[in-house]
Protein backbone atom coordinates (compact mmCIF):
# COMPACT_ATOMS: atom_id res chain seq x y z
CA UNK A 1 0.00 0.00 0.00
CA UNK A 2 1.36 3.25 -1.14
CA UNK A 3 0.00 6.12 1.17
CA UNK A 4 -0.70 8.57 -1.32
CA UNK A 5 -2.14 6.29 -3.33
CA UNK A 6 -5.19 8.30 -4.90
CA UNK A 7 -8.50 7.07 -3.90
CA UNK A 8 -11.13 6.01 -6.16
CA UNK A 9 -13.85 9.15 -6.21
CA UNK A 10 -16.87 7.59 -3.96
CA UNK A 11 -20.45 7.05 -5.21
CA UNK A 12 -22.35 9.66 -3.88
CA UNK A 13 -26.63 8.04 -4.02
CA UNK A 14 -28.32 10.72 -5.55
CA UNK A 15 -31.15 9.99 -3.38
CA UNK A 16 -29.88 9.93 0.20
CA UNK A 17 -26.24 11.19 -0.44
CA UNK A 18 -24.94 7.48 1.36
CA UNK A 19 -21.29 7.50 -0.36
CA UNK A 20 -19.92 4.08 -1.40
CA UNK A 21 -16.96 2.84 -2.84
CA UNK A 22 -17.74 2.73 -6.91
CA UNK A 23 -16.50 -1.15 -7.50
CA UNK A 24 -18.99 -2.34 -4.11
CA UNK A 25 -21.85 -0.15 -5.48
CA UNK A 26 -21.65 -1.63 -9.19
CA UNK A 27 -21.48 -5.31 -7.64
CA UNK A 28 -24.51 -4.38 -5.79
CA UNK A 29 -26.34 -3.43 -9.26
CA UNK A 30 -25.56 0.08 -8.81
CA UNK A 31 -28.40 -0.13 -5.77
CA UNK A 32 -27.64 1.62 -2.89
CA UNK A 33 -27.08 -0.49 0.06
CA UNK A 34 -28.72 2.25 2.16
CA UNK A 35 -32.01 3.73 0.99
CA UNK A 36 -32.05 1.16 -2.14
CA UNK A 37 -32.13 3.78 -4.72
CA UNK A 38 -32.03 2.27 -8.38
CA UNK A 39 -29.40 4.09 -10.40
CA UNK A 40 -28.93 3.90 -14.08
CA UNK A 41 -27.10 0.72 -15.77
CA UNK A 42 -25.41 0.88 -18.80
CA UNK A 43 -26.93 -1.19 -21.61
CA UNK A 44 -24.31 -3.66 -21.69
CA UNK A 45 -23.78 -3.91 -17.80
CA UNK A 46 -27.72 -4.78 -18.09
CA UNK A 47 -27.17 -7.44 -20.08
CA UNK A 48 -24.62 -8.93 -18.13
CA UNK A 49 -26.39 -8.79 -15.18
CA UNK A 50 -29.43 -10.69 -16.82
CA UNK A 51 -28.34 -13.13 -18.72
CA UNK A 52 -26.31 -16.22 -18.35
CA UNK A 53 -22.53 -15.65 -18.71
CA UNK A 54 -21.30 -15.15 -22.23
CA UNK A 55 -24.54 -16.03 -23.86
CA UNK A 56 -24.92 -13.12 -25.28
CA UNK A 57 -25.16 -13.07 -29.43
CA UNK A 58 -25.59 -9.39 -30.54
CA UNK A 59 -27.99 -9.05 -33.87
CA UNK A 60 -28.23 -6.25 -35.88
CA UNK A 61 -25.83 -3.62 -34.47
CA UNK A 62 -24.71 -2.15 -37.20
CA UNK A 63 -27.93 -0.23 -38.11
CA UNK A 64 -27.19 3.16 -38.19
CA UNK A 65 -30.08 6.31 -38.44
CA UNK A 66 -29.86 8.58 -40.78
CA UNK A 67 -30.43 12.47 -41.16
CA UNK A 68 -33.51 11.58 -42.86
CA UNK A 69 -35.24 14.71 -43.29
CA UNK A 70 -32.61 17.16 -43.03
CA UNK A 71 -33.85 17.72 -39.09
CA UNK A 72 -31.14 20.34 -37.22
CA UNK A 73 -31.28 21.94 -33.89
CA UNK A 74 -29.09 23.22 -31.51
CA UNK A 75 -26.79 21.26 -34.12
CA UNK A 76 -27.34 18.99 -37.12
CA UNK A 77 -29.07 16.02 -36.39
CA UNK A 78 -26.49 13.94 -38.82
CA UNK A 79 -23.51 15.46 -36.45
CA UNK A 80 -25.46 14.32 -33.37
CA UNK A 81 -25.68 10.69 -34.51
CA UNK A 82 -21.71 10.62 -35.26
CA UNK A 83 -21.30 12.08 -31.99
CA UNK A 84 -23.58 9.99 -29.60
CA UNK A 85 -22.39 7.10 -31.67
CA UNK A 86 -18.72 8.20 -30.94
CA UNK A 87 -19.46 8.77 -27.02
CA UNK A 88 -21.23 5.99 -26.30
CA UNK A 89 -19.88 3.18 -28.36
CA UNK A 90 -23.45 2.00 -29.34
CA UNK A 91 -24.91 2.82 -32.91
CA UNK A 92 -28.39 3.42 -31.76
CA UNK A 93 -30.76 3.02 -28.32
CA UNK A 94 -31.55 -0.69 -28.13
CA UNK A 95 -29.37 -3.61 -28.00
CA UNK A 96 -30.58 -6.50 -29.35
CA UNK A 97 -29.79 -10.39 -29.50
CA UNK A 98 -30.51 -14.02 -28.88
CA UNK A 99 -29.36 -14.60 -25.28
CA UNK A 100 -29.89 -17.34 -22.54
CA UNK A 101 -31.53 -17.08 -18.98
CA UNK A 102 -30.59 -20.21 -16.94
CA UNK A 103 -29.95 -22.16 -19.69
CA UNK A 104 -33.27 -20.91 -22.01
CA UNK A 105 -33.01 -19.13 -25.08
CA UNK A 106 -34.49 -15.94 -25.30
CA UNK A 107 -34.39 -13.14 -27.57
CA UNK A 108 -33.19 -9.92 -26.02
CA UNK A 109 -33.39 -6.00 -26.08
CA UNK A 110 -32.09 -3.69 -24.05
CA UNK A 111 -32.58 -0.19 -24.21
CA UNK A 112 -29.49 2.37 -23.89
CA UNK A 113 -30.99 5.55 -22.27
CA UNK A 114 -27.55 7.02 -23.14
CA UNK A 115 -28.07 7.38 -26.90
CA UNK A 116 -30.33 10.37 -26.90
CA UNK A 117 -32.61 9.62 -23.98
CA UNK A 118 -32.97 6.10 -25.38
CA UNK A 119 -35.13 7.52 -28.02
CA UNK A 120 -36.99 5.68 -30.65
CA UNK A 121 -36.50 6.18 -34.02
CA UNK A 122 -36.45 3.98 -36.98
CA UNK A 123 -33.38 1.52 -36.15
CA UNK A 124 -34.86 0.81 -32.49
CA UNK A 125 -38.11 0.26 -34.01
CA UNK A 126 -37.09 -2.06 -36.80
CA UNK A 127 -34.70 -3.86 -34.14
CA UNK A 128 -37.52 -4.42 -31.92
CA UNK A 129 -39.77 -5.79 -35.14
CA UNK A 130 -36.89 -7.75 -36.46
CA UNK A 131 -36.27 -8.83 -32.34
CA UNK A 132 -40.15 -10.01 -32.14
CA UNK A 133 -40.07 -12.16 -35.71
CA UNK A 134 -36.81 -14.07 -34.87
CA UNK A 135 -38.58 -14.57 -31.40
CA UNK A 136 -41.84 -16.10 -33.29
CA UNK A 137 -39.68 -18.23 -35.68
CA UNK A 138 -37.37 -19.77 -33.34
CA UNK A 139 -40.67 -20.13 -30.88
CA UNK A 140 -38.45 -18.23 -27.83
CA UNK A 141 -39.46 -15.75 -25.12
CA UNK A 142 -38.74 -12.41 -25.89
CA UNK A 143 -37.54 -10.40 -22.96
CA UNK A 144 -37.17 -6.02 -23.74
CA UNK A 145 -35.95 -4.08 -21.40
CA UNK A 146 -37.23 -0.43 -21.45
CA UNK A 147 -35.56 3.05 -20.64
CA UNK A 148 -36.57 5.50 -22.88
CA UNK A 149 -37.86 9.56 -23.60
CA UNK A 150 -39.95 8.66 -26.51
CA UNK A 151 -40.33 8.56 -29.75
CA UNK A 152 -37.44 10.43 -31.82
CA UNK A 153 -38.46 14.18 -32.69
CA UNK A 154 -35.49 14.14 -35.02
CA UNK A 155 -37.06 11.61 -37.20
CA UNK A 156 -40.94 12.68 -36.88
CA UNK A 157 -43.20 10.32 -38.54
CA UNK A 158 -40.83 7.79 -39.39
CA UNK A 159 -40.47 7.98 -35.44
CA UNK A 160 -43.78 7.55 -35.12
CA UNK A 161 -44.12 4.85 -37.61
CA UNK A 162 -42.11 2.71 -35.69
CA UNK A 163 -45.04 2.46 -33.00
CA UNK A 164 -47.22 0.49 -35.43
CA UNK A 165 -44.56 -1.26 -36.94
CA UNK A 166 -42.98 -3.26 -34.18
CA UNK A 167 -46.51 -3.55 -32.84
CA UNK A 168 -47.67 -5.67 -35.31
CA UNK A 169 -44.69 -8.23 -35.39
CA UNK A 170 -45.59 -8.07 -31.61
CA UNK A 171 -49.11 -8.93 -32.29
CA UNK A 172 -48.45 -11.88 -34.60
CA UNK A 173 -45.55 -12.96 -31.83
CA UNK A 174 -48.35 -13.10 -29.11
CA UNK A 175 -51.13 -14.31 -31.20
CA UNK A 176 -48.78 -17.94 -31.57
CA UNK A 177 -48.54 -17.93 -27.78
CA UNK A 178 -45.20 -16.33 -28.03
CA UNK A 179 -44.24 -15.13 -24.65
CA UNK A 180 -43.23 -11.24 -24.14
CA UNK A 181 -41.89 -10.06 -20.66
CA UNK A 182 -41.65 -6.04 -20.48
CA UNK A 183 -39.53 -4.90 -18.16
CA UNK A 184 -40.03 -0.72 -17.43
CA UNK A 185 -36.55 1.17 -16.05
CA UNK A 186 -36.15 4.67 -15.46
CA UNK A 187 -37.21 6.41 -16.93
CA UNK A 188 -39.81 5.40 -19.87
CA UNK A 189 -42.47 7.83 -21.19
CA UNK A 190 -43.96 8.35 -24.63
CA UNK A 191 -43.33 6.51 -28.25
CA UNK A 192 -41.68 3.46 -26.11
CA UNK A 193 -44.18 3.30 -23.26
CA UNK A 194 -47.04 3.83 -25.43
CA UNK A 195 -45.88 0.82 -27.32
CA UNK A 196 -43.78 -2.11 -26.63
CA UNK A 197 -43.12 -1.85 -22.90
CA UNK A 198 -47.04 -1.52 -22.38
CA UNK A 199 -47.28 -4.74 -24.25
CA UNK A 200 -46.16 -7.27 -22.79
CA UNK A 201 -47.78 -10.76 -21.62
CA UNK A 202 -46.28 -10.25 -18.46
CA UNK A 203 -45.17 -6.00 -17.14
CA UNK A 204 -42.45 -5.39 -14.63
CA UNK A 205 -41.11 -2.71 -13.33
CA UNK A 206 -38.11 -1.46 -11.09
CA UNK A 207 -38.65 0.53 -7.80
CA UNK A 208 -38.90 3.85 -8.75
CA UNK A 209 -39.13 3.91 -12.01
CA UNK A 210 -40.69 7.27 -13.52
CA UNK A 211 -43.57 5.60 -15.70
CA UNK A 212 -46.09 7.37 -18.10
CA UNK A 213 -47.47 8.64 -21.31
CA UNK A 214 -46.90 12.07 -21.06
CA UNK A 215 -44.05 13.25 -18.72
CA UNK A 216 -44.83 15.21 -15.67
CA UNK A 217 -43.32 18.67 -16.97
CA UNK A 218 -46.06 18.31 -19.75
CA UNK A 219 -49.02 17.25 -17.49
CA UNK A 220 -48.40 20.24 -14.84
CA UNK A 221 -48.01 22.63 -17.94
CA UNK A 222 -51.50 21.20 -18.89
CA UNK A 223 -53.36 21.44 -15.40
CA UNK A 224 -51.13 24.02 -14.18
CA UNK A 225 -50.74 22.68 -10.71
CA UNK A 226 -48.20 20.34 -9.19
CA UNK A 227 -48.17 16.93 -9.02
CA UNK A 228 -48.55 14.53 -6.36
CA UNK A 229 -45.31 12.87 -4.84
CA UNK A 230 -44.74 9.62 -6.18
CA UNK A 231 -47.80 10.51 -9.08
CA UNK A 232 -46.27 8.32 -12.27
CA UNK A 233 -43.87 5.95 -10.36
CA UNK A 234 -43.71 2.08 -10.66
CA UNK A 235 -45.72 1.87 -7.54
CA UNK A 236 -47.89 4.12 -8.66
CA UNK A 237 -48.50 2.08 -11.93
CA UNK A 238 -48.36 -1.20 -9.74
CA UNK A 239 -51.20 0.19 -7.41
CA UNK A 240 -53.25 1.39 -10.46
CA UNK A 241 -53.59 -2.30 -12.19
CA UNK A 242 -51.14 -1.90 -14.82
CA UNK A 243 -47.95 -3.59 -13.77
CA UNK A 244 -47.69 -7.04 -12.74
CA UNK A 245 -44.38 -6.69 -10.47
CA UNK A 246 -42.72 -4.25 -9.08
CA UNK A 247 -38.91 -5.96 -9.03
CA UNK A 248 -35.84 -4.80 -7.01
CA UNK A 249 -32.93 -5.22 -9.69
CA UNK A 250 -31.11 -7.48 -7.63
CA UNK A 251 -33.75 -10.10 -7.89
CA UNK A 252 -34.81 -9.39 -11.85
CA UNK A 253 -32.70 -11.88 -13.37
CA UNK A 254 -34.70 -14.74 -11.38
CA UNK A 255 -37.70 -13.43 -11.26
CA UNK A 256 -37.34 -13.53 -15.55
CA UNK A 257 -36.13 -17.07 -15.33
CA UNK A 258 -38.43 -18.11 -13.09
CA UNK A 259 -41.69 -16.68 -15.15
CA UNK A 260 -40.45 -18.06 -17.88
CA UNK A 261 -39.93 -21.74 -16.68
CA UNK A 262 -43.22 -21.65 -14.66
CA UNK A 263 -44.93 -20.04 -17.83
CA UNK A 264 -43.39 -22.74 -20.40
CA UNK A 265 -43.28 -25.52 -17.97
CA UNK A 266 -39.44 -26.11 -18.57
CA UNK A 267 -36.90 -26.58 -15.93
CA UNK A 268 -34.50 -23.87 -14.74
CA UNK A 269 -30.81 -24.81 -15.56
CA UNK A 270 -28.49 -24.90 -12.20
CA UNK A 271 -31.60 -24.37 -9.70
CA UNK A 272 -33.06 -27.51 -7.85
CA UNK A 273 -36.72 -28.33 -8.80
CA UNK B 1 -66.02 33.28 -41.07
CA UNK B 2 -62.64 33.25 -39.42
CA UNK B 3 -59.44 34.54 -41.28
CA UNK B 4 -56.23 33.53 -40.94
CA UNK B 5 -53.65 35.90 -41.00
CA UNK B 6 -52.29 34.96 -44.50
CA UNK B 7 -55.69 35.43 -45.61
CA UNK B 8 -55.65 39.22 -45.41
CA UNK B 9 -55.22 39.65 -48.98
CA UNK B 10 -58.64 38.28 -49.07
CA UNK B 11 -60.95 39.67 -46.56
CA UNK B 12 -60.57 42.93 -48.84
CA UNK B 13 -62.17 41.24 -51.13
CA UNK B 14 -64.63 39.57 -49.48
CA UNK B 15 -65.78 42.65 -48.20
CA UNK B 16 -65.96 44.61 -51.56
CA UNK B 17 -67.95 41.13 -52.98
CA UNK B 18 -70.41 41.20 -49.55
CA UNK B 19 -71.20 44.99 -50.43
CA UNK B 20 -71.76 44.45 -54.10
CA UNK B 21 -74.24 41.48 -52.69
CA UNK B 22 -76.11 44.27 -50.72
CA UNK B 23 -76.45 46.94 -53.12
CA UNK B 24 -77.11 44.47 -55.48
CA UNK B 25 -80.59 44.07 -53.42
CA UNK B 26 -80.90 47.13 -51.68
CA UNK B 27 -81.16 48.96 -54.86
CA UNK B 28 -81.85 46.10 -56.94
CA UNK B 29 -79.13 47.16 -59.41
CA UNK B 30 -77.65 44.56 -61.60
CA UNK B 31 -74.05 44.31 -60.43
CA UNK B 32 -73.76 40.83 -61.68
CA UNK B 33 -70.75 41.67 -63.74
CA UNK B 34 -68.30 43.48 -61.16
CA UNK B 35 -69.52 40.48 -58.36
CA UNK B 36 -68.18 37.64 -61.65
CA UNK B 37 -64.86 39.74 -61.08
CA UNK B 38 -64.63 40.00 -57.44
CA UNK B 39 -65.65 36.56 -57.07
CA UNK B 40 -62.71 35.74 -59.46
CA UNK B 41 -60.22 37.80 -57.73
CA UNK B 42 -60.54 36.41 -54.58
CA UNK B 43 -60.67 32.49 -55.95
CA UNK B 44 -57.29 33.82 -57.97
CA UNK B 45 -55.90 35.23 -54.64
CA UNK B 46 -56.96 32.21 -52.49
CA UNK B 47 -55.09 29.79 -54.91
CA UNK B 48 -52.47 31.73 -55.01
CA UNK B 49 -52.25 31.94 -50.67
CA UNK B 50 -52.84 28.26 -51.04
CA UNK B 51 -50.40 27.00 -53.09
CA UNK B 52 -47.87 28.73 -51.56
CA UNK B 53 -48.99 27.58 -47.68
CA UNK B 54 -45.84 27.24 -45.28
CA UNK B 55 -45.71 24.43 -43.30
CA UNK B 56 -46.82 26.41 -40.58
CA UNK B 57 -49.64 28.06 -42.23
CA UNK B 58 -50.69 24.47 -43.14
CA UNK B 59 -50.86 23.68 -39.78
CA UNK B 60 -53.00 26.69 -38.94
CA UNK B 61 -55.36 25.55 -41.13
CA UNK B 62 -55.11 22.23 -40.78
CA UNK B 63 -56.32 23.69 -36.90
CA UNK B 64 -59.17 25.68 -38.62
CA UNK B 65 -62.51 26.10 -36.41
CA UNK B 66 -64.31 26.17 -39.37
CA UNK B 67 -63.08 22.80 -41.17
CA UNK B 68 -65.44 20.15 -41.54
CA UNK B 69 -65.34 18.08 -38.38
CA UNK B 70 -65.92 14.65 -37.78
CA UNK B 71 -69.57 14.80 -36.75
CA UNK B 72 -69.82 17.11 -40.14
CA UNK B 73 -68.10 13.90 -42.56
CA UNK B 74 -70.35 10.89 -40.06
CA UNK B 75 -73.55 13.29 -41.09
CA UNK B 76 -72.65 13.66 -44.66
CA UNK B 77 -71.27 10.10 -44.90
CA UNK B 78 -73.93 7.83 -42.92
CA UNK B 79 -76.72 10.13 -42.74
CA UNK B 80 -78.71 6.93 -40.51
CA UNK B 81 -75.37 6.59 -38.35
CA UNK B 82 -76.19 5.26 -34.73
CA UNK B 83 -73.63 6.90 -32.14
CA UNK B 84 -72.49 4.00 -30.05
CA UNK B 85 -71.14 4.81 -26.27
CA UNK B 86 -68.80 3.73 -23.81
CA UNK B 87 -65.63 1.50 -23.40
CA UNK B 88 -67.74 -1.17 -20.78
CA UNK B 89 -65.21 -0.63 -18.52
CA UNK B 90 -64.90 3.35 -16.73
CA UNK B 91 -66.92 5.66 -18.70
CA UNK B 92 -67.88 7.40 -22.29
CA UNK B 93 -65.29 9.45 -23.41
CA UNK B 94 -66.82 12.27 -25.70
CA UNK B 95 -63.48 13.09 -27.78
CA UNK B 96 -63.73 9.64 -28.93
CA UNK B 97 -66.44 9.10 -31.63
CA UNK B 98 -67.95 5.34 -32.78
CA UNK B 99 -70.91 5.14 -34.55
CA UNK B 100 -71.97 2.42 -37.15
CA UNK B 101 -73.92 3.84 -40.25
CA UNK B 102 -74.31 2.76 -44.10
CA UNK B 103 -71.94 4.50 -46.36
CA UNK B 104 -74.30 3.99 -49.94
CA UNK B 105 -76.61 1.42 -49.20
CA UNK B 106 -73.32 -0.76 -47.23
CA UNK B 107 -72.61 -1.09 -43.43
CA UNK B 108 -69.22 0.88 -42.07
CA UNK B 109 -67.86 2.15 -38.73
CA UNK B 110 -66.64 5.33 -38.03
CA UNK B 111 -64.20 6.03 -34.99
CA UNK B 112 -62.32 9.75 -34.73
CA UNK B 113 -61.47 12.54 -32.59
CA UNK B 114 -64.05 14.72 -31.92
CA UNK B 115 -63.26 17.95 -32.25
CA UNK B 116 -65.38 20.81 -31.54
CA UNK B 117 -66.51 23.80 -33.69
CA UNK B 118 -66.47 26.27 -30.92
CA UNK B 119 -65.44 27.02 -27.33
CA UNK B 120 -68.65 24.87 -25.92
CA UNK B 121 -68.60 21.90 -28.05
CA UNK B 122 -64.47 22.19 -27.43
CA UNK B 123 -65.19 21.77 -23.90
CA UNK B 124 -67.30 19.07 -23.75
CA UNK B 125 -65.29 17.38 -26.33
CA UNK B 126 -62.08 17.97 -24.38
CA UNK B 127 -60.28 19.23 -27.47
CA UNK B 128 -60.45 15.88 -29.21
CA UNK B 129 -57.83 14.98 -26.49
CA UNK B 130 -58.89 11.48 -25.75
CA UNK B 131 -58.44 9.68 -22.34
CA UNK B 132 -57.56 6.00 -21.94
CA UNK B 133 -61.79 5.25 -22.13
CA UNK B 134 -61.52 6.89 -25.48
CA UNK B 135 -58.81 4.70 -26.80
CA UNK B 136 -60.63 1.61 -25.29
CA UNK B 137 -64.33 2.58 -26.32
CA UNK B 138 -62.53 2.24 -29.74
CA UNK B 139 -61.32 -0.82 -29.55
CA UNK B 140 -64.60 -2.30 -28.73
CA UNK B 141 -65.98 -0.72 -31.56
CA UNK B 142 -63.58 -2.03 -33.91
CA UNK B 143 -64.10 -5.49 -32.62
CA UNK B 144 -67.67 -5.32 -33.34
CA UNK B 145 -67.00 -4.56 -36.46
CA UNK B 146 -64.45 -7.51 -37.03
CA UNK B 147 -67.45 -8.90 -35.71
CA UNK B 148 -70.20 -7.74 -38.36
CA UNK B 149 -67.37 -7.92 -41.23
CA UNK B 150 -67.95 -4.52 -41.59
CA UNK B 151 -65.20 -2.40 -43.23
CA UNK B 152 -63.69 0.77 -40.17
CA UNK B 153 -63.74 4.23 -41.31
CA UNK B 154 -60.75 6.10 -38.67
CA UNK B 155 -60.86 10.08 -39.07
CA UNK B 156 -57.71 11.40 -37.18
CA UNK B 157 -58.37 15.10 -35.95
CA UNK B 158 -56.37 15.63 -32.48
CA UNK B 159 -54.08 17.39 -30.98
CA UNK B 160 -52.73 14.32 -28.49
CA UNK B 161 -54.09 12.22 -26.28
CA UNK B 162 -54.96 13.95 -23.22
CA UNK B 163 -52.06 14.57 -20.72
CA UNK B 164 -53.71 14.86 -17.63
CA UNK B 165 -53.86 12.65 -14.02
CA UNK B 166 -57.06 10.80 -14.72
CA UNK B 167 -55.51 9.87 -18.08
CA UNK B 168 -52.15 8.37 -16.54
CA UNK B 169 -53.94 7.07 -13.73
CA UNK B 170 -55.99 5.10 -15.66
CA UNK B 171 -53.42 4.04 -18.30
CA UNK B 172 -52.83 6.32 -20.82
CA UNK B 173 -50.11 4.70 -22.28
CA UNK B 174 -51.03 1.12 -22.57
CA UNK B 175 -54.74 2.14 -23.98
CA UNK B 176 -52.95 3.51 -27.04
CA UNK B 177 -49.99 0.62 -26.95
CA UNK B 178 -53.03 -1.94 -26.92
CA UNK B 179 -55.05 -0.02 -29.82
CA UNK B 180 -52.13 -0.10 -32.29
CA UNK B 181 -51.18 -3.52 -31.49
CA UNK B 182 -54.48 -5.05 -31.64
CA UNK B 183 -55.54 -3.21 -34.56
CA UNK B 184 -53.25 -5.52 -36.35
CA UNK B 185 -55.74 -8.46 -35.51
CA UNK B 186 -58.58 -6.64 -36.91
CA UNK B 187 -59.43 -8.62 -40.06
CA UNK B 188 -61.57 -6.06 -41.91
CA UNK B 189 -60.47 -3.48 -43.72
CA UNK B 190 -59.22 -0.08 -42.00
CA UNK B 191 -59.22 2.98 -43.83
CA UNK B 192 -57.65 6.05 -41.60
CA UNK B 193 -58.20 9.72 -43.21
CA UNK B 194 -56.17 12.47 -41.74
CA UNK B 195 -58.76 15.07 -41.87
CA UNK B 196 -56.93 17.51 -39.58
CA UNK B 197 -54.39 17.55 -36.79
CA UNK B 198 -52.79 13.89 -36.46
CA UNK B 199 -51.07 14.34 -32.90
CA UNK B 200 -48.62 11.66 -32.77
CA UNK B 201 -49.63 8.78 -30.71
CA UNK B 202 -53.01 10.18 -29.68
CA UNK B 203 -53.85 10.12 -33.70
CA UNK B 204 -51.87 6.90 -34.37
CA UNK B 205 -54.01 5.00 -31.45
CA UNK B 206 -56.91 4.75 -33.78
CA UNK B 207 -54.59 5.35 -37.20
CA UNK B 208 -53.21 2.14 -38.16
CA UNK B 209 -54.77 1.76 -41.07
CA UNK B 210 -54.61 -0.48 -44.43
CA UNK B 211 -54.66 2.64 -46.40
CA UNK B 212 -53.72 6.19 -44.71
CA UNK B 213 -54.76 8.85 -46.76
CA UNK B 214 -54.65 12.65 -45.85
CA UNK B 215 -56.29 16.22 -46.91
CA UNK B 216 -54.26 18.33 -48.86
CA UNK B 217 -54.16 20.76 -45.66
CA UNK B 218 -53.92 18.76 -43.10
CA UNK B 219 -51.16 17.71 -40.99
CA UNK B 220 -49.59 14.56 -38.54
CA UNK B 221 -46.92 14.86 -36.82
CA UNK B 222 -44.89 12.83 -33.90
CA UNK B 223 -45.33 16.24 -31.75
CA UNK B 224 -46.90 19.61 -32.33
CA UNK B 225 -44.74 21.74 -33.61
CA UNK B 226 -44.98 24.24 -30.53
CA UNK B 227 -43.94 21.14 -28.33
CA UNK B 228 -40.81 20.51 -30.74
CA UNK B 229 -39.75 24.38 -30.11
CA UNK B 230 -40.04 24.23 -26.38
CA UNK B 231 -38.33 20.77 -26.08
CA UNK B 232 -35.45 21.51 -28.32
CA UNK B 233 -34.69 25.22 -28.46
CA UNK B 234 -36.31 25.32 -24.90
CA UNK B 235 -38.41 28.57 -26.85
CA UNK B 236 -41.98 27.38 -27.69
CA UNK B 237 -42.54 30.79 -29.96
CA UNK B 238 -39.64 28.93 -32.95
CA UNK B 239 -42.65 26.74 -33.64
CA UNK B 240 -42.57 28.17 -37.10
CA UNK B 241 -38.88 26.58 -37.29
CA UNK B 242 -40.17 23.55 -36.08
CA UNK B 243 -43.02 22.77 -38.08
CA UNK B 244 -40.55 23.03 -41.21
CA UNK B 245 -38.25 20.39 -39.76
CA UNK B 246 -41.13 18.02 -38.53
CA UNK B 247 -42.00 17.48 -42.23
CA UNK B 248 -46.04 17.12 -41.55
CA UNK B 249 -47.26 18.17 -44.34
CA UNK B 250 -49.29 15.88 -46.54
CA UNK B 251 -47.12 16.67 -49.37
CA UNK B 252 -44.04 16.37 -47.65
CA UNK B 253 -45.43 12.53 -45.88
CA UNK B 254 -46.54 11.38 -49.29
CA UNK B 255 -43.18 12.67 -50.47
CA UNK B 256 -41.48 10.38 -47.43
CA UNK B 257 -43.76 7.53 -48.62
CA UNK B 258 -45.10 7.40 -45.36
CA UNK B 259 -48.89 7.89 -46.34
CA UNK B 260 -50.71 6.19 -49.20
CA UNK B 261 -52.91 9.39 -51.00
CA UNK B 262 -53.30 13.22 -50.37
CA UNK B 263 -57.10 13.89 -50.87
CA UNK B 264 -57.04 17.30 -52.48
CA UNK B 265 -59.35 19.95 -50.79
CA UNK B 266 -61.37 22.81 -52.90
CA UNK B 267 -59.18 26.40 -53.59
CA UNK B 268 -58.74 27.96 -50.11
CA UNK B 269 -59.44 24.77 -48.16
CA UNK B 270 -61.80 22.80 -46.64
CA UNK B 271 -63.42 24.99 -44.40
CA UNK B 272 -64.65 27.60 -47.64
CA UNK B 273 -66.35 24.34 -49.60
CA UNK B 274 -66.93 21.95 -46.71
CA UNK B 275 -69.30 19.86 -48.77
CA UNK B 276 -67.38 19.81 -51.54
CA UNK B 277 -64.36 18.97 -49.11
CA UNK B 278 -66.61 15.98 -47.51
CA UNK B 279 -67.60 14.49 -50.92
CA UNK B 280 -64.01 13.97 -51.72
CA UNK B 281 -62.94 12.34 -48.88
CA UNK B 282 -66.09 10.07 -48.82
CA UNK B 283 -65.27 9.22 -52.63
CA UNK B 284 -61.92 8.45 -52.12
CA UNK B 285 -63.01 6.69 -49.19
CA UNK B 286 -65.09 4.27 -50.93
CA UNK B 287 -62.51 3.73 -53.89
CA UNK B 288 -60.43 2.49 -51.21
CA UNK B 289 -62.79 0.39 -49.59
CA UNK B 290 -63.57 -1.67 -52.86
CA UNK B 291 -59.67 -2.24 -53.35
CA UNK B 292 -59.21 -3.32 -50.08
CA UNK B 293 -61.98 -6.18 -50.14
CA UNK B 294 -60.94 -7.15 -53.45
CA UNK B 295 -57.84 -8.60 -51.82
CA UNK B 296 -57.30 -11.78 -51.68
CA UNK B 297 -54.73 -12.15 -49.07
CA UNK B 298 -55.98 -12.20 -45.73
CA UNK B 299 -56.17 -8.15 -44.88
CA UNK B 300 -54.33 -8.67 -41.60
CA UNK B 301 -51.13 -10.28 -43.31
CA UNK B 302 -52.05 -7.15 -45.81
CA UNK B 303 -51.55 -4.42 -43.30
CA UNK B 304 -48.62 -6.11 -41.75
CA UNK B 305 -46.84 -6.27 -45.02
CA UNK B 306 -47.78 -2.32 -45.53
CA UNK B 307 -46.37 -1.06 -42.02
CA UNK B 308 -43.12 -3.68 -42.21
CA UNK B 309 -42.43 -1.99 -45.84
CA UNK B 310 -42.20 1.26 -45.02
CA UNK B 311 -39.52 3.69 -45.69
CA UNK B 312 -36.52 3.65 -44.95
CA UNK B 313 -34.79 0.49 -45.65
CA UNK B 314 -32.04 -0.69 -42.96
CA UNK B 315 -30.04 -3.24 -44.29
Amino acid sequence: MVDNEIKPELYKCKNCGKTTDPELFIKNFRVCSKCGFHDNVPARERIKMTIDEDSFEELWGKLISTDLLGFSDSKPYSDRIVETIKKTGENDAIITGLAKIYGHKIALGVMNFEFIGGSMGVVVGEKVMRLAELAKEENIPMIIISQSGGARMQESVFSLMQLARLSGAIKRFQSVDGLFISVICHPCTGGVSASFAFQGDIIIAEPGALIGFAGPRVIEQTIKQKLPPGFQTAEFFLEKGFLDKVVDRKNMRWMLGKLISLLLSIPMEGVEA
Amino acid sequence: MIYLDFEKPVVELETRLEDFRKQAISRSMDLTESIQSVQAQIEERLHEIYSNLTPYQTVQVARHNSRPKLIDYVKFMTPDYIQLHGDRRFADDLAMWTSVGSLDGKTVFIIGHNKGRDVKENIKFNFGMAHPEGYRKAMRVMELADKYGAPVITLLDTPGAYPGIGAEERGQAEAIAVNIRDMFGIKVPIITVVIGEGGSGGALGIGVGDRVLMMRYAMYSVISPEGCASILFRDGTRFRETAQMLKLTATDLKGCGLIDEIIDEPIGGAHRKPIQAMSLVKEAIKRHIKELLAIKEPITEYRYNKYRSLPPKLD
